[in-house]
């Protein structure tokens, strides 16, 4: 079920409707489970074995549930608090505290992971939302900003730090890491990283009204060479 | 007296007035109960059609059908209507109906506050339907998110319908909450104890609880995004001070518990039927229980899972990620008490058993996507997609909708006293069932793909489309399920095909009456010594009058309360007679709404008059002028009259009311200390500043007004003229009414900033409170020279005892809360 293909830039496939296109993903600008970086990675690693443990489990539930239909009950009194013990401390607390327990370790690892550290290497833009078009700017690059394209370094930790004009805005880039809120009046950074060169497709990920929809923008990460251009252009 | 006789004499004493007048005016929870269902399933329908138009437009690619001002009107008006039209209307007409039945009385407490609570709830859905049709509703999404919700992203009305049509349906709940914690508390079988009650009533009193500590957030986040909107008093505006993100803690505070007011309901209905079902009891009731409360509890430290993505800071992220994750652990306990209790018993496949399976099997998966959105990364990537969408309505449709369905059929023959004719409900199942999933597994995984939630569509390339077509496809399916239940109820409830009176062999109260139920419930009232109190000649029995209380007396609705926590009776209460006064107070009540709605302001004092007036004549009608003593309740028991109790029905009624109004008032504290360390542009540009000598004149009344109120009782007890102690009351909180309102004098402009308008909103509530204990100490004036008051009926006294305290208590707060800053400073 694991797709095999990463593909790494934005090209729209045309071969959809060949292939079983449920499993295929057969257009992976969005996808999640296409990662292209660090973060979005250790994600998608998170959701295969999240989906693997809840395939699991259910199978379990069910198999008790059905089996039920089949089993002799034996209601006998002198048998409940053996029974009680089976099922409800058993399988109801234990069971789930020793799965959950596990589970949130590891979320909570991966979750500092995640963080925005110090990084030898970092290199911060700002993304500011509104109604419906995001500007970036470039802190290292005074007075330089861009409409709709981001444009990052390939393979270097990159701060997003996120605000919002007028109502409430969300950046998104799923294939390089998850979603942070632009918020009026606050500031938020996201940490997010390409592996390798490429465009990547971002989008607004919190409802803002009739124009939502189009709320887009493209991150463009740069070789070493592209992104020395870009510094260059910026020089007065 | 035999036991037709008695049906006779009880049945005129109770029943509803003839013809259609009878359901304006009816208190009788039967009807109101059946009145509040079927309006919820109307609404379900409704819910379901603009369901039905979502998926016609995400059906394909760049469909023409909608525009998204259409369409972002639709998706709102959809979650609006299931979450706050039907789910939470179904439960209260549920517990309406049940409750009494199941506890072995007559009826809930309160009978009129049933009513009044029903007909907020028909006239605020109106409003709200009346947007819609008129093409106006709310389009910010059903949580409403400012800034986009408020003047600057919808300068419209559509809003401002949402706003005050939901808080005026919110009446509803808190009046059903209140209702159902002290009829749970209190009207009940004699010999039930706690630990005998029936299942349901547990999980129903802590959904009730949960209601009355969660909706007041939400009461208190409309309230302001309202104020803001009309008034620029600007909440929420970063740039004076506001902050939307404080809607967003206000709306999950109530939002999270919602999902498990939601849920609890449901899961009573399953640890009630899956037993039956499986002919025994169910498996650890004691460790259920905890479950269920502790769920309740749990489930008000957990709001912040739906603001992961918002820039929390990260040592609360990993707190509320492991709350999120604790709270599966109650639910795990419960999913396997029921699983234990079906292979201790024999599981019989009948109709209802068979909506229970289907419960499980989508409700364990909405569970496992729960745990799995609870871990912070995950949700990062999936919050706002359809994965999302997809995961709450596991958790809803499989969590509540189909328990719901089961119990529809399970308690279909008691409300029709008709059994099973035709047998289109195992059809419709099946439909519903694979239309269900049909719909919505997949939609996890285009979710996954990177579709967004709410958008109004999407392009041909995006790799979406043909998941998006299976999916509206079964969608139409799960529909066609839904007609046929619907066709399937009337056509059973017309066909006049008797059925026996225990069809299920249950062993719960409900069934010890005639079906359908007579106006009365029990011609004599049971007395109950164990968990399943149903034996086979009790019906027969109580007819006989073998129970309490069944002699009718002088035409009289009675009905025993009990001991909390033994279930020994201690008192005999009188229900009050058919009246249109709750249908009337609720109408002037919208007044005050739809004066607020469409901005003629004059009206909402006029109404708000209206509304005290009919109010003040509501409790005149209560209580006697005379002392009547002991009286005989039945089997050799004498009782006195619950008003010439120390805690009446109302003083239960007012510590459970005052607890919601408590809670709402914390969360107003709460949201004036969020603003000042979470919000930009603080501090505001000067604090409040107050007059020394005001605040001496609020300790004057702080002691002279609980003062007065206790004295007025003790001279009650000695036989005393109360009269010169609530002149006392009287004035001390009149003096507090007068410092309550320094706060406002102190800021003229409210507009200004936050902080000016959070005074402003501490000081008019201090300053509504202090002036309710005034009105309240002056009716008591009024009841005593009229001779309703005595040393054995002083319940009134100590009822506005509790609301003066609760004044006291509130002014003084919100004195210090307002210029303890500006002192300090």
């Amino acid at each position: 079920m694991r797709p095999a293909r990463l593909s790494a830039g934005a090209r729209p496939a045309r071969l959809s409707a060949l292939t079983f296109p449920v499993l295929a993903g057969c257009t992976e600008t969005l996808s999640t489970v296409h990662p292209a970086g660090p973060a979005a990675a250790t994600i998608a690693t998170l959701w295969w074995v999240l989906l693997a443990g809840a395939v699991a489990i259910f199978v379990l539930v069910m198999a008790l549930l059905l089996l039920a239909f089949r089993a002799e009950g034996a209601d006998d009194p002198a048998a409940h608090a053996r029974q009680e013990r089976r099922w409800i401390i058993g399988l109801g607390l234990v069971f789930p505290v020793a799965v959950l327990s596990a589970l949130l370790i590891y979320g909570l690892t991966i979750g500092e992971r995640l963080l925005p550290r110090a990084a030898p290497d970092l290199v911060t833009v700002q993304a500011e939302a509104r109604q419906w078009a995001w500007r970036f700017a470039y802190p290292d690059l005074p007075g330089r900003s861009t409409e709709g394209v981001l444009h990052i370094p390939a393979g270097r930790p990159v701060d997003v730090q996120i605000t919002s004009l007028d109502v409430i805005h969300s950046f998104w880039v799923p294939r390089l890491a998850g979603k942070l809120d632009a918020i009026p009046g606050h500031v938020n950074v996201l940490r997010l990283e390409a592996d390798k060169p490429g465009e990547y497709a971002g989008i607004s990920a919190e409802f803002s009204g009739v124009g939502y929809r189009r709320h887009r923008f493209t991150v463009t990460a740069h070789d070493e060479a592209g992104w020395a251009a870009f510094n260059a252009k910026a020089a007065p | 007296m035999n036991a037709l006789r008695r049906h006779r004499e009880m049945s005129r004493i109770w029943a509803s007035d003839p013809g259609w007048r009878g359901w304006l005016t009816t208190v009788n929870h039967t009807d109101i109960g059946r009145m509040f269902l079927t309006v919820a399933v109307a609404f379900f329908f409704l819910g379901g059609i603009l369901a039905m138009l979502i998926r016609a437009q995400l059906a394909t690619p760049r469909s023409p059908f909608m525009g998204p001002e259409i369409y972002n009107q639709i998706f709102t008006m959809h979650g609006t209507i299931m979450m706050f039209l039907f789910a939470i209307p179904l439960f209260e007409g549920l517990a309406v109906y049940l409750l009494p039945k199941l506890l072995g009385a007559r009826d809930l407490a309160f009978p009129r506050l049933t009513a009044y609570g029903f007909w907020c709830y028909v006239f605020g859905g109106s409003m709200l339907i009346f947007a819609l049709v008129a093409g106006i509703a709310p389009d910010s999404g059903w949580f409403m998110y400012p800034p986009l919700s408020s003047t600057l992203g919808s300068p419209g009305i559509n809003s401002d319908f949402w706003l005050i049509g939901i808080t005026f349906v919110e009446i509803s709940a808190i009046c059903a909450a209140v209702e159902i914690t002290v009829s749970i508390l209190r009207y009940r079988a004699a010999g039930m104890t706690l630990s005998r009650m029936p299942i349901f009533a547990w999980y129903a009193l802590v959904t009730a609880l949960m209601i009355l500590t969660g909706f007041p957030p939400l009461i208190l986040g409309s309230l302001l995004l309202e104020l803001e909107r009309a008034f620029g008093m600007p909440f929420f505006q970063v740039a004076h001070g506001g902050d939307s993100l404080l809607w967003q803690h206000l709306f999950w505070l109530f939002g999270h518990p919602e999902v498990y007011i939601i849920f609890l309901p449901a899961a009573g209905v399953v640890s009630t039927i899956l037993p039956v079902m499986a002919r025994t009891t169910l498996l650890g009731y004691g460790w259920v229980v905890v479950a269920a409360i502790s769920l309740g509890v749990l489930s008000f430290g957990i709001w912040v899972h739906h603001m992961f993505a918002t820039g929390i800071p990260h040592m609360a992220l990993a707190f509320f990620s492991a709350a999120s994750t604790l709270v599966a652990v109650p639910t795990g306990i419960q999913v396997f008490a029921w699983l234990g209790t079906l292979w201790k018993g024999r599981p019989q496949m009948r109709l209802p058993m068979l909506w229970i399976v289907g419960f499980f099997a989508t409700f364990v998966i909405g569970g496992l996507t729960g745990v799995m959105v609870a871990m912070v990364p995950f949700d990062w990537q999936v919050h706002d997609t359809a994965f999302v969408t997809a995961h709450l309505h596991y958790v809803l449709v499989g969590g509540f909708v189909f328990p719901m369905l089961a119990a529809l059929y399970y308690w279909m023959p008691h409300v029709t006293g008709r059994k099973r004719f035709f047998r289109l409900g195992e059809t419709a199942f099946w439909l519903v069932f694979t239309g269900f999933h049909g719909t919505f597994l997949l939609m996890h995984w285009v979710g996954l793909l990177g579709q967004r939630r709410r958008i109004d569509t999407y392009d041909a390339a995006s790799g979406w489309e043909v998941i998006n077509l299976v999916s509206s496809v079964f969608s139409f399916v799960m529909a066609i399920g839904f007609a046929l239940i619907l066709i399937d109820v009337i056509a059973n409830a017309v066909t006049r095909s008797r059925g026996p009176r225990n069809p299920w062999g249950a062993r719960s109260l409900e069934w010890a009456m005639p079906i359908p139920p007579p106006p009365y419930n029990f011609a004599s009232l049971p007395e109950v010594a164990g968990r399943d109190p149903l034996t086979p000649d009790l019906a027969l029995r109580l007819a006989r009058g073998e129970g309490y209380l069944g002699t009718p007396r002088n035409g009289l609705r009675e009905t025993l309360t009990v001991d909390t926590a033994t279930g020994r009776p201690n008192g005999i209460v009188v229900f009050p007679k058919n009246t249109a006064l709750p249908i009337v107070m609720a109408f002037v009540t919208g007044g005050i709404f739809l004066g607020m709605l469409i901005k003629v302001y004059w009206l909402v004092p006029l109404a708000g008059a209206g509304v005290v007036a009919l109010a003040l004549r509501w409790v005149w009608s209560l209580g006697h002028r005379s002392d009547r003593g002991l009286q005989d309740a039945g089997r050799g028991v004498m009782l006195p009259y619950a008003s010439e109790t120390d805690d009446p029905p109302g003083w239960w009624g007012s510590v459970f009311l005052l607890i919601a109004d408590a809670t709402f008032f914390g969360s107003l504290l709460f949201g004036y200390a969020f603003l000042w360390t979470v919000a930009p542009n603080w501090p505001p540009p000067e604090w409040a500043v107050v007059d020394p000598r005001w605040l001496w004149l609020a300790l004057a009344g702080a002691v002279v007004a609980p003062l007065g109120i206790r004295g007025a009782i003790a001279l009650l007890g000695w036989h005393g003229e109360p009269l010169p102690a609530l002149v006392a009351a009287l004035i001390g909180v009149l003096l507090l009414a007068g410092s309550a309102a320094t706060i406002l004098l102190a800021l003229p402009d409210p507009t200004r900033h936050a902080y000016d308008a959070t005074l402003w909103v501490l000081g008019g509530y201090a300053l509504f409170h202090a002036a309710l204990a005034a009105l309240m100490t002056g009716f008591l004036m009024a009841r005593s020279a009229a001779g309703f008051l005595s040393d054995r009926r002083r319940g009134e006294a100590r009822i506005v005892r509790l609301w003066v305290d609760y004044a006291v208590l509130v002014t003084l707060a919100a004195l210090a809360a307002a210029f303890a800053p500006g002192v300090l400073s």
